[in-house]
C-alpha cells in the first residue's frame, strides 16, 4: 500500500471521531424527564405575588411550559412566535419567569405582548431547576396526565414547532 | 564517514530524539490532564488524591461566605445529590453567582474541602458548562421522583 | 425588500459559483478556451453578488431593520454605528457572509493577476475556488441564512454581545478570516497541479506570493485576537490555548511551513510531495478551525452558539474536500520526480527540519485541542488540558526550531562548508550567549536556566536575521544590495526573535496578584503603587458602569492612572470587566476590578507584565517581513 495513502486514512479516522462527537453533543442529552411525571410545583404569580399559580393552572390538558427571562436573547426571539401560537388558542402557555426581577419581567410582557395564561416568578430558580433547565428558553410539551413528553432548548419557531411538536400532539390527542 | 552513514547516524539520532521528546509529552500530558469529577463522586471519596481535578455544579443559595474586607472566601457546590464545600481566595470572575453553575480548579485539602486555586467563567448567562449540565440532569429526575418517595440520598466516605 | 434583495443576490451568487466551480473544469480538461473562459468571468460576477448580499446586510443593520431576525438578535438602537457594522460580521451567520465575500475577493484577485499563468491552470484555480464557494454558500442558504424574517417586529433588539463591542474585535475576524480563506488559493494551486499532473518550479514560484500574503494576514490576525484577549477578556493573559485560538494557530504553523517549503521546491525542485501535503492541510485546518468553532464540538468562551445540525453539514463538506484532495494527492504523490540530491549540511535539511518542527508543533497543538473530545467519545472522563501542558509540549519542538532558524538562514543550498558558517555565526552566538546571560540578570535582577535559555535563543535569531541585511548596508551600495526578498526574510525571522523574547521575559518576569482595595489606600507590586482615589458611577451608550480612578506611583513620583471599570449592558445584563492599562513600550501596568467587598473596598488583580508588547509588535514585524518579500521584483516583472 502506497505510503501516501496514510494522510488520507488518518482523516477519515478523525472523521469518525467528530461524527461520533457530535452524537454526543450535551444539548442533545435527552431530558431525564422525558416519559416522567412533570414536577408539581406553586409559586407566586409574577403581577400579584398574592395569587399562587403552578402546574395546578394546566392540569388535565396539554401544555407547553416555557421558561424564560428578560436577559436572555434567545426569548427576545422565540417571543413572536409564542404570541402567534397563543393567539391561535390551541395549546396554553404557561410562563415561568426563570430568575428575573419582577419590574423588568412586568415591562417585557407589557411591551412586547403576553402570551401565557399565567406567569410564575421563579426567582432563585428553584423550580427552573427541578424541570431540568440548565438555560433559557426551555418549553416543555406536557400531556393531559401531566407527563413530560418532549423537551426543546432554543428558541422555539414555527418550524420547529410543527416539525417537532405537532406531531407528538397529534398523536396524543388521537389516543383518547 | 561516508555520506550515507552521516544520514544515518543524523537520521537515528533524530528519532532516539524524538522518541523521548513524545514520552516527556505523554509524561506530561497524564499530569496535566484535568478531570472533572461530579460532587457526588468527590463527597464518596473517589477522586485523584494529590492531584488537580475540577468540580461543578451549581452554587448553593446563601453559601457564599466572605469575610469581610478579605478576599478569601468559601461556598459550596451542588449537583443537586451532595454538597461540597469549597475555598477561594482571590478575584472571581463576572458571572459567578448564587444557584447558578460553577467549575471550579483545585484539589481536596487537608480539612476535606475542595481548594480552589481558579474558578471558571462560563461563558454567557444562558448556558452552563457541558459536565455540568450533564451532572445535574443525572439527579434531577432522582430529585423530583423523590417528592414523590424518599428522595435519594448522599453518600459519604 | 433589502434582505430580500440580499437573500436573492446570494442565490444568484450561488448559481454563479456553480457554473464557476463546473464549466472551467471541463474547459481544461478539453481545453476548451470559452469554456475556460467563464472562470474569470463568473468569479466576477460572483463577487457582485456576494458583495451585494453583503451591502444588504449591513443597510439592514444601519437602519436597524428588526425585522431581519439576525438583525433584531445581534444589534440595538443605542448601539454605536461602527458596532451596527461589525456586528454584521458578529455572529456565526453574518461571519459566513464574511467569509465568502473574502474567498471571492481572492478568487476575483487570483484571476485579475495571473496572465502569465498557463490558461488551463488558472481555470482549474478559479474552479476549484469556485467549488469550494458553492459549498459555503449552499451551507449558508440552507442553515444559515442571514436574511431570514420575524413575523413580529420586536421594538428594540438583544443587542450585540458586549463582548465584541470593541474595536480590536471588530476588525480581528475580517483579518483573520483574509489569512484563513487566503489559504484556498494554495489549496487550489495544489489541487490545478494535482489534476494536470504539472507540479514543477514554476508552479512553485506562482503559488508563493499568495501563499505569503494570506500568512501575513493570518499572523496579523492571531496577533489581534491575543492582543483582544488580553485587554478585553483574559484578566491579563494573551494566550490562552483555547480550543478556538488553536483553531487559528494550527493553519498559521502549517502556512509557515509551506511558505518554507515552496521556496525548496521553486529553488531546488525538492519536496515535492511535502509541498503539496502542506498546501492541502493549511486550508483543511482552516476548514477544520470552522468546524470547530461552530458545530459545539468542543465547549470554548470564543464558540459560536453551537448548532449540532451545522455541525454535520460542516464536516460532511469538510469531509468531501479534503478527502477529495487526499485521494489526488495519493494518486498523483507517487508520481513526483525530484532529481536533486543534498548534503547533510545544506539549506535543503534546515528547510527540513523546519518542515518537520513545525509539522510536529501543529501535532501537539492538534493533539492537545482533540484529546477531551477523544476522551469523552470513548467515554473515558471528562477531562481538559491545560495551558502548562501546552506549553511544555510547544517548547520541545519549537526550541530546536529556534537555534537551527539562527544557522539555517546562512546555509547555502546544496552544501555548505562548516567552517565558514561556523565563522559568520561565532558572533551571533557570542552575543546570544552574553545577552541571555545580562539580560534577565540586570533588567530583573534574577537568574535562571529556561529565562536565560529563552533570552539567548531570541537573542541569537535577531542577530543572526540582522547579519545579511547589515553587511549588505554596509557594502556602501545602500538597500538595493539586498533583493527584497532577502530583506523580507531577514525582517520576518526578526521579528520571530523579538516575539520569543516578549514570551520569555512576560513568562518569566510577570508578576501578579489579587488584593483588597480601598478607597484612598494603595497596593503595592513590582515596584509600583497603585492607589485607588476615586469611584463613580458612569455611563455609556448602551452601559452603566461603576469605574475606579487609579493612580500609579513609581518611587512617589506619579506617572500613569488608569480608569478600570465594572460594566453592566443593559439589554443583555451582562457584566464585563475593562481593564485598566498603563501600557509602555517594555512593560504593562494592568489593574481590574473584581468583586464589591464593602463600601469602599473593591478585590482588584494587578500585574506587572514586561515586555508584553513585544509579542504582538514581533508579529507584526513577522507580517511585515512578509509583506517586503512579497514586493519583490520577480513577481513584478514585465509580461
Amino acid at each position: 500500500m502506497s505510503k501516501f495513502l496514510i494522510p488520507l486514512f488518518a482523516f477519515l479516522l478523525l472523521v469518525a471521531v467528530f461524527v461520533v462527537g457530535l452524537t454526543m453533543d450535551p444539548s442533545r442529552i435527552p431530558s431525564p424527564l422525558l416519559e416522567n411525571p412533570a414536577p408539581v410545583f406553586s409559586l407566586p404569580s409574577l403581577q400579584d405575588p398574592a395569587v399562587e399559580v403552578g402546574s395546578a393552572n394546566y392540569a388535565n390538558s396539554m401544555a407547553l411550559v416555557n421558561i424564560w427571562a428578560t436577559w436572555c436573547a434567545g426569548c427576545r426571539q422565540e417571543h413572536g412566535f409564542l404570541l402567534e401560537l397563543a393567539r391561535e388558542g390551541d395549546i396554553p402557555i404557561f410562563g415561568l419567569n426563570w430568575r428575573d426581577n419582577r419590574p423588568d419581567a412586568l415591562q417585557w410582557l407589557q411591551t412586547l405582548g403576553d402570551p401565557y395564561i399565567a406567569s410564575a416568578f421563579d426567582v432563585d430558580g428553584r423550580v427552573g431547576i427541578d424541570w431540568g433547565a440548565y438555560g433559557a428558553p426551555e418549553t416543555f410539551l406536557v400531556d393531559r396526565n401531566g407527563v413530560v413528553i418532549h423537551k426543546h432548548i432554543a428558541p422555539l419557531n414555527r418550524e420547529i414547532w410543527e416539525r417537532d411538536f405537532v406531531p407528538l400532539i397529534r398523536a396524543r390527542e388521537g389516543v383518547e | 564517514m561516508t555520506p550515507r552513514r552521516q544520514r544515518m547516524w543524523a537520521v537515528g539520532l533524530a528519532v532516539a530524539g524524538i522518541a523521548l521528546a513524545a514520552t516527556f509529552t505523554l509524561r506530561a500530558m497524564k499530569d496535566n490532564m484535568m478531570f472533572f469529577i461530579p460532587v457526588s463522586d468527590v463527597v464518596a471519596g473517589e477522586f485523584p488524591e494529590n492531584r488537580n481535578f475540577r468540580v461543578g455544579g451549581l452554587v448553593v443559595d446563601g453559601s457564599v461566605h466572605r469575610e469581610p474586607g478579605s478576599l478569601e472566601m468559601e461556598f459550596r457546590v451542588t449537583d443537586l445529590r451532595c454538597e461540597l464545600p469549597v475555598r477561594y481566595t482571590g478575584v472571581l470572575p463576572d458571572l459567578f453567582r448564587e444557584g447558578q453553575g460553577v467549575v471550579a480548579h483545585g484539589r481536596i485539602g487537608a480539612a476535606g474541602d475542595f481548594e480552589a486555586d481558579t474558578i471558571l467563567a462560563k461563558h454567557d448567562e444562558n448556558y452552563m458548562a457541558p459536565e455540568v449540565a450533564e451532572s445535574l440532569a443525572e439527579h434531577v429526575s432522582e430529585k423530583t421522583a423523590g417528592l414523590a418517595a424518599g428522595s435519594a440520598e448522599c453518600e459519604t466516605q | 425588500m433589502i434582505p430580500e434583495l440580499g437573500h436573492f443576490a446570494l442565490i444568484l451568487a450561488l448559481s454563479l459559483a456553480l457554473c464557476q466551480g463546473v464549466l472551467p473544469l471541463i474547459g481544461a480538461h478539453r481545453n476548451d478556451a470559452a469554456l475556460m473562459s467563464v472562470a474569470r468571468t463568473a468569479a466576477q460576477g460572483q463577487f457582485f453578488f456576494v458583495a451585494l448580499a453583503f451591502a444588504c446586510l449591513t443597510w439592514s443593520f444601519l437602519q436597524s431593520d428588526f425585522s431581519v431576525a439576525y438583525v433584531a438578535n445581534h444589534s440595538q438602537l443605542a448601539l454605536p454605528t461602527v458596532y451596527k457594522v461589525s456586528a454584521v460580521w458578529g455572529a456565526h451567520e453574518g461571519s459566513l457572509l464574511l467569509w465568502i465575500l473574502i474567498m471571492s475577493a481572492w478568487t476575483v484577485a487570483v484571476g485579475r493577476y495571473s496572465h502569465r499563468l498557463p490558461e488551463d491552470f488558472t481555470s482549474r484555480v478559479i474552479a476549484v475556488l469556485g467549488l469550494l464557494s458553492v459549498g459555503f454558500l449552499l451551507f449558508t442558504l440552507f442553515t444559515s441564512n442571514p436574511f431570514l424574517r420575524l413575523d413580529i417586529v420586536p421594538q428594540d433588539g438583544a443587542d450585540l454581545n458586549p463582548l465584541l463591542q470593541d474595536p480590536g474585535l471588530a476588525i480581528h475576524p475580517p483579518i483573520l478570516y483574509v489569512g484563513y480563506v487566503g489559504f484556498s488559493v494554495a489549496f487550489a494551486f495544489a489541487i490545478a497541479a494535482m489534476l494536470s499532473g504539472n507540479l514543477d518550479q514554476e508552479w512553485a514560484k506562482w503559488t508563493r506570493p499568495w501563499t505569503t500574503a494570506a500568512w501575513c494576514f493570518l499572523t496579523v490576525g492571531i496577533a489581534l485576537g491575543s492582543w483582544w484577549a488580553y485587554y478585553e477578556l483574559g484578566w491579563g493573559g494573551w494566550w490562552f490555548w483555547d480550543p478556538v485560538e488553536n483553531a487559528s494557530f494550527m493553519p498559521w504553523l502549517m502556512g509557515t511551513a509551506l511558505i518554507h517549503s515552496l521556496a525548496v521546491t521553486e529553488k531546488r525542485g525538492l519536496f515535492k510531495s511535502w509541498t503539496l501535503l502542506l498546501a492541502i492541510s493549511a486550508f483543511s485546518l482552516s476548514l477544520l478551525g470552522t468546524f470547530l468553532v461552530r458545530s459545539g464540538i468542543l465547549v470554548s468562551v470564543h464558540a459560536f452558539a453551537t448548532d449540532p445540525a451545522r455541525g454535520f453539514f460542516i464536516l460532511a463538506f469538510l469531509g468531501i474536500v479534503i478527502i477529495g484532495a487526499l485521494i489526488l494527492y495519493a494518486i498523483r504523490a507517487p508520481e513526483l520526480d525530484s532529481a536533486a540530491g543534498f548534503k547533510l549540511l545544506s539549506r535543503e535539511t534546515f528547510l527540513l527540519l523546519n518542515n518537520i518542527l513545525l509539522v510536529i508543533a501543529a501535532a501537539v497543538v492538534f493533539y492537545g485541542t482533540l484529546m477531551p473530545l477523544l476522551y469523552d467519545v470513548l467515554k473515558l472522563g471528562k477531562i481538559s488540558i491545560g495551558p502548562p501542558w501546552f506549553e511544555f509540549a510547544m517548547l520541545l519542538p519549537m526550541l530546536p526550531l529556534v537555534l537551527l532558524l539562527g544557522v539555517g538562514m546562512h546555509s547555502a543550498w546544496r552544501m555548505q562548508p562548516h567552517k565558514a558558517l561556523a565563522k559568520k555565526l561565532r558572533m551571533p552566538a557570542l552575543v546570544a550567549v552574553v545577552a541571555g546571560i545580562l539580560i534577565p540578570g540586570l533588567l530583573y535582577g534574577r537568574f535562571g536556566v529556561m529565562v536565560s535559555i529563552g533570552t539567548a535563543a531570541a537573542v541569537w535569531i535577531m542577530v543572526s536575521a540582522l547579519i545579511e541585511p547589515v553587511r549588505s548596508w554596509r557594502r556602501a551600495e545602500g538597500a538595493t544590495a539586498i533583493s527584497r526578498s532577502m530583506l523580507g526574510m531577514s525582517v520576518a525571522h526578526f521579528g520571530v526573535g523579538f516575539f520569543a523574547l516578549g514570551i520569555t521575559l512576560v513568562s518569566a518576569f510577570t508578576v501578579e496578584t489579587d488584593q483588597a482595595m480601598r478607597k484612598d489606600g494603595s497596593v503595592e507590586v513590582a515596584g509600583y503603587s497603585f492607589e485607588l482615589r476615586e469611584l463613580r458611577n458612569v455611563e455609556g451608550a448602551n452601559y452603566q458602569a461603576i469605574e475606579g480612578r487609579v493612580e500609579i506611583r513609581r518611587d512617589g513620583e506619579l506617572i500613569g492612572e488608569v480608569l478600570p471599570q465594572k460594566r453592566q449592558y443593559i439589554v443583555q445584563k451582562n457584566w464585563m470587566t475593562e481593564a485598566g492599562i498603563d501600557a509602555h513600550w517594555n512593560r504593562d501596568l494592568f489593574i481590574a476590578l473584581g468583586d464589591q467587598l464593602g463600601n469602599d473596598t473593591w478585590s482588584v488583580r494587578v500585574q506587572y507584565k514586561p515586555m508584553i508588547r513585544f509579542i504582538w509588535l514581533g508579529a507584526f514585524i513577522m507580517a511585515l517581513g512578509g509583506l517586503i518579500a512579497i514586493s519583490d521584483r520577480r513577481y513584478r516583472s514585465p509580461a
